[in-house]
């Protein structure tokens, strides 16, 4: 009976795997897998990292992407204080209004804005930047198959152009990004950044540190989701088992 | 109209029923119910599936009350629900992830149904209704898709949509009016929206006639031979009540597994991207459960015939007791049947898997002898085997099958 | 041995029931407890979010407020009034007699520095907002606020003097977090 339970179960999930190449990325490249303190069943986040991660993203990417979802108060999810956070937040210029005379003006932002965007609108993005959007970045770990795995191999992935490869002008050689040709030029090298509690800002540091940032930003709450999954699961296994017991007494009775 | 005698139940609550008999129903219906004595674990998918109905309406209402659909705001809001509501992630991730485990639990309850001919007299009525629920789930899953407003919501919308203006004549005027205007945008979420609450509700009317029709005959069983005395049966509570709660646990815990540890596993990543209607994203993919019958779709190369033979793959159903018309009901005594079944569950998974893959070189041959075989099963071997498969001998009753397969068990 | 055991559904020693009952009392408990514990994270996702709770307080500077003027802040939805009293104002509030108020309070009871005055803009009538922020109202008979839906008049304290309210205009919770700058809520 569970038997043939079991093996549907197993038929399904090989039904799953079989439509996961779907989603995976189209490129025959392998991702550059590694070991994230935030994965497993049991995965947290390093906030250490998270918040150099924070830092490569105020100073290398947030020139033309943007966070629009983040919140200045999430920021407390990466270890800042509120005090922190309120000093961050008014370093950055809000726009508010319009007034009693009807004009909009700036005002220094607060911890309950949200993170505001490097241009007014996407018209204006593409214009400074060759055609292309460079795409918001909250939630792009989700929005890419691959993952964070995806996002640490693109920024490792910037190659020269083989000699028999057609370029596009304006175009960038990526080993990862589909179709190879990628508008944004390699943003990261060794030291760009200079990493506040003295960690060596490699390119590759740098790279996983800016990827565990932008998986959190994806999903913040998955501290969360997972301890709760864990204690979820716990109980309901227990109850399962103890549910087996009685289903087991009640049917005794029977021949 | 019935002269039923006056409940005995004591108290308060006698005093109820006997005005409004509701502890005599549940009595009658969900505890004392003469069930059969032998069914296996594939027949607890229905009643898993009623819990996961009530368990999509719930998260779904407590969604609504944050959800806001309109196309500039409707991303938005969705975010907001992920992060800023208390909860709202899990919310979110129990209704996604619920629509899923909807048609897994209904899949296998219809495989169900298949394998041991419950569509057959006197069920056709409780058959199609089934039918028509699937219908009603598969609008519903579509429409539903499309709220959050991402880029495959957006352009799943767009190609399943447009597919009604294969047909002649009135085609472009059905699809102007389904989109209220030239294209997928703010008029339709809004009635997706809409019409994505109200189905549900119009699922819980048609279940509901689907358990009276069940109760009219009482379940099939394993063996497809009918209750013959009492002593093929056992009443429904404790040991089926029992037995559901256990099924419930291992559905609670795979439900488990994937809201807290694989919540996007069965998504596409393209729906974190907001709808843009100016870029298609490479690869349009339906959500896993529609998979089989996009390949069916695909596999044809003519765009009407395509829409009508994806139709006929869902409609086909209805007529399947009629299509089937062999005396004996199961599987298990029909040695023929049980192969060319399992063939078709394989030949669902291809399909599945085909949808899946661009509709390119070898993929799309095997797509098209896959459908091929869809239909065939239906429409030619069926049939074929209700006249030309043997009957061979069916024990005497469902109390003589159970004793004899007790019998070869302990005397292995 | 299964055979024999068929018939008599009697035979259970009356341990084996008390075993049985314990076991699906237990069962039963703790699946209500899941159920409980379920319905109560699912039932918090109507309560305020985060966005909202992050609203719920607002900081207001005061030094660009002059003597007389008048400042208006929304919190929490509503109209907040923050006035910069007059020393006649001032005076005109402590010297009223507390006894014979519709709804008793001292001025000094009102405020935290009596230069400012903190109240709620919401008519404890029936909810209008009240005139008497802006250059031109009629602050009503007392100097205070004026409500016209029904013609309740409140003092430079913000108390009902005339008309058909109930209670004084309603104090937020408020703080000075530094010289000029008050956070309510």
């Amino acid at each position: 009976m569970l038997k043939k339970l079991l093996n549907l179960i197993t038929l399904i999930s090989i039904y799953l795997v079989w439509i996961f190449p779907a989603n995976s990325a189209d490129s025959d490249v392998e991702l550059i897998k590694q070991n994230w303190p935030f994965s497993g069943i049991f995965g947290r986040f390093d906030k250490a990292s998270l918040q150099r991660g924070f830092k490569v993203y105020r100073e290398v990417c947030a020139a033309c992407h943007g966070i629009r979802h983040i919140s200045y108060r999430d920021l407390k999810g990466i270890g800042y204080t509120k005090d922190e956070i309120k000093i961050i937040a008014s370093e950055y210029e809000v726009i508010d209004g319009p007034d009693d005379e009807g004009e909009m003006f700036f005002r220094e932002g607060k911890e309950s804005d949200k993170f505001v965007e490097p241009y007014e609108n996407a018209n204006l993005a593409r214009l400074a930047n060759n055609g292309a959007y460079p795409p918001d970045l909250s939630l792009i770990v989700k929005a890419r198959a691959g993952g964070v795995d995806y996002l640490y191999s693109l920024l490792n992935g910037y190659k020269e152009f083989p000699d028999d490869f057609e370029a596009s002008e304006g175009m960038y050689f990526n080993e990862f990004y589909p179709g190879n040709q990628i508008a944004m030029p390699s943003p990261i090298m060794d030291d760009i950044v200079e990493f506040d509690d003295g960690t060596e800002a490699t390119q590759s540091q740098i790279a996983r540190d800016i990827s565990s940032f932008l998986a959190w930003t994806a999903e913040p709450e998955l501290e969360e989701r997972k301890s709760l999954g864990v204690k979820t699961i716990f109980f309901l296994v227990l109850i399962t088992i103890m549910l087996l017991g009685v289903k087991r007494k009640v049917w005794k009775d029977l021949e | 109209m019935d002269n039923i005698e006056k409940s005995e139940i004591k108290g308060v609550l006698g005093w109820i029923d006997r005005r409004l008999p509701i502890f005599t129903f549940i009595n009658h219906n969900l505890r004392d119910y003469p069930t059969p004595k032998n069914l296996n674990y594939f027949w607890n998918f229905g009643s898993l599936a009623g819990i996961t109905l009530v368990i999509m309406i719930v998260t779904g209402i407590l969604l609504a009350m944050q959800y806001t659909a309109n196309t500039d705001l409707a991303f938005d809001s969705v975010e907001r629900i992920m992060r800023d509501v208390n909860n709202g992630w899990l919310l979110r991730y129990i209704h996604m992830n619920g629509a899923s485990m909807f048609f897994i639990i209904v899949y296998i309850h219809i495989f169900r149904g298949l394998y041991y001919g419950s569509y057959k007299s006197p069920r056709e009525i409780l058959w199609m209704l089934g039918v028509v629920i699937l219908l009603l789930m598969m609008a519903t899953a579509f429409m539903g898709y499309v709220l959050p407003w991402g880029q495959m919501s957006f352009w799943g919308a767009t190609v399943i949509t447009n597919l009604f203006s294969a047909f002649p004549v009135i085609g472009d005027y059905i699809v102007t009016f389904l989109w209220g205007g030239f294209s997928v945008d703010n008029p339709t979420l809004n009635r997706f929206f809409v019409l994505h609450y109200l189905l549900p509700f119009v699922i819980v009317g048609v279940v509901f006639l689907h358990l009276v029709a069940l109760h009219q005959f009482g379940s099939n069983n394993p063996t497809g031979i009918d209750v013959k005395s009492e002593g093929d049966t056992i009443p429904f509570h404790p040991y089926y009540t029992v037995k559901d709660y256990l099924g419930l646990g291992f559905f609670l815990i795979f439900y488990a597994i994937l809201v807290f540890f694989a919540p996007n596993f069965l998504g596409h990543p393209d729906n974190y991207i907001p709808a843009n209607p100016l870029q298609t994203p490479p690869h349009i993919v339906p959500e896993w459960y529609f998979l089989p019958f996009y390949a069916i779709l695909r596999a044809v190369p003519d765009k009407l015939m395509g829409v009508l033979l994806m139709f006929a793959a869902v409609s086909i159903l209805f007529f399947l007791p009629w299509l089937d018309r062999h005396k004996i009901r199961s599987a298990s005594f029909r040695p023929f049947y049980k192969q060319f079944f399992w063939l078709f569950f394989i030949d669902c998974i291809i399909l599945g898997w085909c949808g899946a893959m661009p509709a390119e070189g070898i993929y799309v041959l095997i797509a098209r002898i896959a459908s091929g075989y869809y239909f065939l099963f239906f429409l030619i071997i069926m049939p074929f085997l209700s006249k030309f498969e043997k009957i061979s001998n069916l024990p005497s009753s469902i109390s003589a099958a159970v004793l004899s397969e007790k019998f070869e068990k302990d005397s292995d | 041995m299964k055979k024999e055991e068929n018939i008599d559904e009697t035979t259970e020693s009356p341990i084996d029931g008390e075993k049985r009952d314990f076991l699906f009392f237990t069962t039963a408990g703790l699946a209500v407890a899941g159920g409980v514990a379920t319905a109560i994270s699912l039932i918090n996702t109507m309560n305020p979010a985060k966005d909202v709770l992050a609203l719920s307080t607002t900081e207001v500077d005061l030094s660009p407020l002059e003597e007389g003027q008048n400042l208006t802040v929304m919190w929490r939805g509503k109209p907040i009034f923050i006035r910069h009293r007059t020393k006649e104002e001032i005076n005109d509030a402590n010297i009223v007699d507390v006894e014979r108020l519709k709804h008793k309070a001292s001025d000094e009871s009102r405020v935290k520095n009596p230069k400012w005055l903190v109240v709620i803009g919401v008519c404890t009538h029936l909810g209008c907002v009240p005139l008497g922020q802006k250059i031109g109202d009629s602050k009503g008979d007392y100097g205070g606020w004026f409500c016209p839906c029904h013609g309740s008049h409140y003092d430079t304290s913000g108390r009902i003097r005339k008309g058909p309210a109930p209670l004084n205009l309603e104090i937020p919770p408020y703080k000075f977090v530094s010289d000029d700058i008050i956070k309510i809520g």
